[in-house]
């Protein structure tokens, strides 16, 4: 049992590693959007895992990621929003290129 | 004590009734002064009747006192003193000691008595003339502290509590005569006469001062351990004796300032502006007679076998203080009269004769006639008291001062007329009335000394009688000259005040005949050189007699025997020619004294003037624009460094940490989430260590 819970660990953390690696290196805004989503994937299937191992009896881990995941729908509703927004005044999407927000 | 005055019994009673009631003579009439001030508007009527009752017990004290002398200067006991405080100042070795106390002999319980006594009657007198004034409350106020301050000065036995009241009587003085200070000649006459006295005035502290430096002390009669001045004369004073001479003179002059001697008596006729019961009291009954009686308290330094004489300029020039006093005098009762004679102005009329009557008294203390000048002090407090009280009742019936606007007063103002005519008598030295005794004791001893000043005054005693006789004549005799007056006569509470002074006219004369002279013997228990006493001398009474019939006589045929209509008409014009003319200019004194006055003092005060602007002023500017060029200075520097400086240095680090902390905005999103990372790492790493390090989180 041990040894499973420590698979999803390491799968959660790897995912989220994978997602913090894709923001820190992605230009494309809309990839580091899908980066995001993998690192709140991540934070899901630990909330899943530790809620099961923890209180198998309750339903409290999936009832987090349930919050998590209509969170990051809204959160990528507005993000592609702004995504469009900008793409529509500046014609790109590359985060390096919009840096006017600065002093 | 070794003392020229051993023949002076000195008697220091320590008893309680006698330092209280002296005290209380004084305190009464100043608590009536200080309640009329303080409440005069809530008393209103009352403020007469309050001072009447507080001063009428001060003056029955004055009585007692009076009596209890009488009773006693049968034995030695005739000098009682007491102090009251004693105010020590200068160096401890030798400190001067003021003792503020109270004095009395025969001379300050004769001066108490009158004061009390006349002063309590004017007042009287006042309800009635006084009534209805929008200020009646303030006239009792000031004629209250007039009491306190003129018995205060009587009283007085030293010379600085003298000197307070008698810069006190100048100032009621002052504010009564300016009482109706509406009208301006009020409001000149009250100035000029505090300006005028003040001359003299400091000749009196400087002669203070010459005596407090030669005895070091300011006592007239030793007390208390404290050297007096009267008594220590004869033998601490040798071979100064120019200095006392000096000091003698000096006194004079407040003397000469105080009763309006020539050549400061310019003041007095002016001062006939006041309400004329302040007249009758300050200006011719007590006040003016101040100096007489500071002249008379000092006697022993007159006297020139004592303090002998100044000699200035190697002997050039020597000088008697007393003869001065004698001639200053009797040219001034000459001078007076002579004014008087022309004057139409029933006020002025007998200001010029207080003044002429007052050189009397001079002129006797001069002589060494020191019984017979107080004695005519006495007496002329009577009947001059009760001719401006007679004026006054006239000026209240006709509204007027002017003679020759009254006339035929006689039926319609009977009492007033025949109180005048007793007063009138009295000043004109007619036996029996109380001037003839006073007068002819002074001409008396005036014979025996100096015919010259015995010459002027007979000379003076006719003119007197002249123009008492014109005065008399033209008002109550003939008939109205301004018809349209309806003269009536005055409520009694005036004529009451004018029939008890007219008995007092009449009869406080036969207290000092040549026969059997109580007076004298009274008064010359007080002091040790009071001159000779005089033999009765037929010839010169009959002579004064004769000369002052002479000049009633010459007063009727002139003005009594028909009437004339106006001062133009006034037969002595026709007499003196330009005389008359050079004596209603009054000598031309005022205008030279004006001049005179104006030239020194107008010059005087532009030095002043230009020392305040450039000096004064000067220096007061420059330390007021230093002091503020400092502080400015200061100021700036403060504002500058300080207060901007925090400002600025607060701006100054707030734009440093903003400078660099705005250097991690890039701009790139990717830095944002490095920072962030590394943010979580640094967390992860502090908990990471709490759990290894501490054993939990």
């Amino acid at each position: 049992m041990i040894s499973s819970m420590m698979h999803y660990l390491i799968l959660s953390a790897m995912l989220f590693s994978i997602g913090i690696y894709g923001i820190l290196t992605r230009r494309n805004a809309i990839a580091i959007l899908m980066c995001i989503e993998l690192m709140l994937n991540a934070v899901n299937l630990n909330f899943v895992a530790i809620g099961a191992h923890l209180t198998p009896n309750q339903i409290t881990g999936q009832l987090f990621a349930a919050f998590v995941i209509t969170v990051a729908a809204a959160e990528a509703c507005i993000g592609f929003a702004l995504i469009i927004a900008i793409y529509r005044n500046f014609e790109k999407v590359s985060v390096d290129d919009i840096n006017i927000m600065r002093w | 004590m070794p003392s020229v005055l051993s023949n002076l019994a000195l008697a220091d009673k320590a008893c309680i009734i006698h330092d209280v009631i002296p005290l209380l003579i004084i305190v009464l009439p100043f608590s009536s002064f200080l309640i009329c001030t303080l409440f005069g508007y809530k008393l209103k009527k009352g403020a007469g009747l309050l001072s009447l009752l507080l001063v009428g017990f001060s003056s029955l004290l004055c009585l007692l006192v009076f009596v209890d002398v009488i009773v006693s200067s049968k034995g030695n006991n005739v000098l009682t003193q007491g102090c009251w405080m004693a105010i020590r100042i200068g160096s401890k070795e030798t400190p001067l000691v003021i003792t503020l106390g109270y004095l009395i002999d025969p001379l300050t319980s004769i001066m108490l008595f009158v004061v009390g006594f006349v002063g309590w009657w004017i007042m009287l007198y006042s309800v009635g003339y006084m009534d209805g004034d929008p200020r009646y409350h303030r006239y009792f106020a000031y004629m209250s502290l007039f009491m306190a301050s003129m018995l205060g000065l009587v009283l007085s036995n030293n010379f600085v509590m003298l000197y307070i009241c008698w810069e006190l009587v100048g100032l009621c003085s002052y504010l009564l005569i300016g009482f109706w200070y509406e009208r301006e000649a009020a409001m000149r006459a009250c100035k000029k006469a505090f300006i005028v006295t003040r001359l003299g005035d400091t000749g009196f502290a400087l002669g203070i001062f010459l005596l407090v430096s030669v005895f070091g002390s300011v006592a007239f009669y030793p007390l208390d351990g404290v050297n007096g001045i009267f008594t220590s004369i004869g033998y601490s004073a040798k071979g100064k004796e120019n200095v006392l001479a000096l000091a003698a003179l000096l006194l004079f002059c407040g003397a000469v300032g105080k009763s309006a001697q020539f050549p400061l008596h310019v003041w007095l006729p002016d001062a006939m502006e006041g309400p004329t019961p302040v007249s009758a009291l300050i200006h011719a009954a007590t006040m003016v007679a101040a100096g007489v009686y500071m002249v008379a308290r000092c006697f022993v330094l007159f006297d020139v076998n004592v303090t002998g004489k100044l000699s200035l300029f190697d002997g050039l020039i020597v000088l008697s203080p007393a003869y001065l006093v004698a001639l200053i005098g009797s040219f001034t009762a000459f001078m007076a009269a002579t004014i008087a004679l022309v004057q139409t102005d029933i006020k002025r009329i007998l200001a010029y004769s207080t003044i002429s009557q007052l050189g009397y008294m001079m002129m006797a203390l001069g002589i060494g006639a020191y019984s017979a000048g107080t004695f005519h002090l006495v007496t002329h407090a009577f009947f001059k008291a009760l001719l401006f009280l007679c004026a006054g009742s006239v000026i209240h019936a006709m509204g007027t001062n002017e003679i020759f606007e009254m006339g035929g007063l006689k039926s319609v103002m009977p009492i007033t007329f025949a109180t005048y005519v007793i007063g009138m008598g009295a000043l004109a030295g007619i036996p029996p009335l109380s001037g003839f005794w006073s007068k002819d004791e002074i001409l008396a001893h005036a014979f025996m000394h100096s015919k010259l000043i015995w010459l002027i005054g007979e000379v003076t005693a006719f003119l007197t009688a002249l123009y008492m006789t014109r005065q008399l004549c033209v008002v109550f005799l003939g008939s109205p000259r301004k018809p349209e007056a309806h003269p009536h006569e005055s409520p009694p509470v005036m004529l009451v005040p004018l029939i008890v002074l007219s008995i007092g006219a009449a009869v406080s004369g036969l207290f000092g005949t040549p026969w059997m002279n109580l007076y004298a013997s009274f008064i010359n228990h007080g002091v040790a050189h009071a001159g000779a006493h005089h033999k009765p001398s037929a010839t010169v009474m009959l002579f004064s007699v004769a000369v002052s019939s002479l000049g009633v006589l010459c007063g009727y045929l002139l003005y009594g025997s028909r009437q004339i209509q106006s001062h133009l008409e006034d037969p002595l014009r026709k007499f003196l020619g330009n005389l008359y003319s050079f004596l209603e200019a009054k000598w031309h004194m005022d205008w030279y004294e004006g001049k005179a006055i104006r030239h020194v003092f107008f010059s005087l005060v532009g030095l002043c003037r230009r020392f305040d602007l450039g000096v004064v002023d000067g220096f007061v500017n420059l330390v007021g624009w230093a002091v503020a060029y400092v502080f400015a200075y200061l100021h700036r520097f403060f504002d500058l460094y300080v207060v901007d400086g925090f400002i600025n240095g607060l701006a100054f680090v707030t734009g440093v940490c903003g400078d660099m902390l705005r250097r991690i905005q890039t701009g790139f999103i990717r830095h944002y989430m490095l920072f962030i990372l590394m943010g979580f790492v640094f967390l992860l790493i502090v908990s990471l260590w709490r759990i290894v390090v501490l054993g939990h989180p």
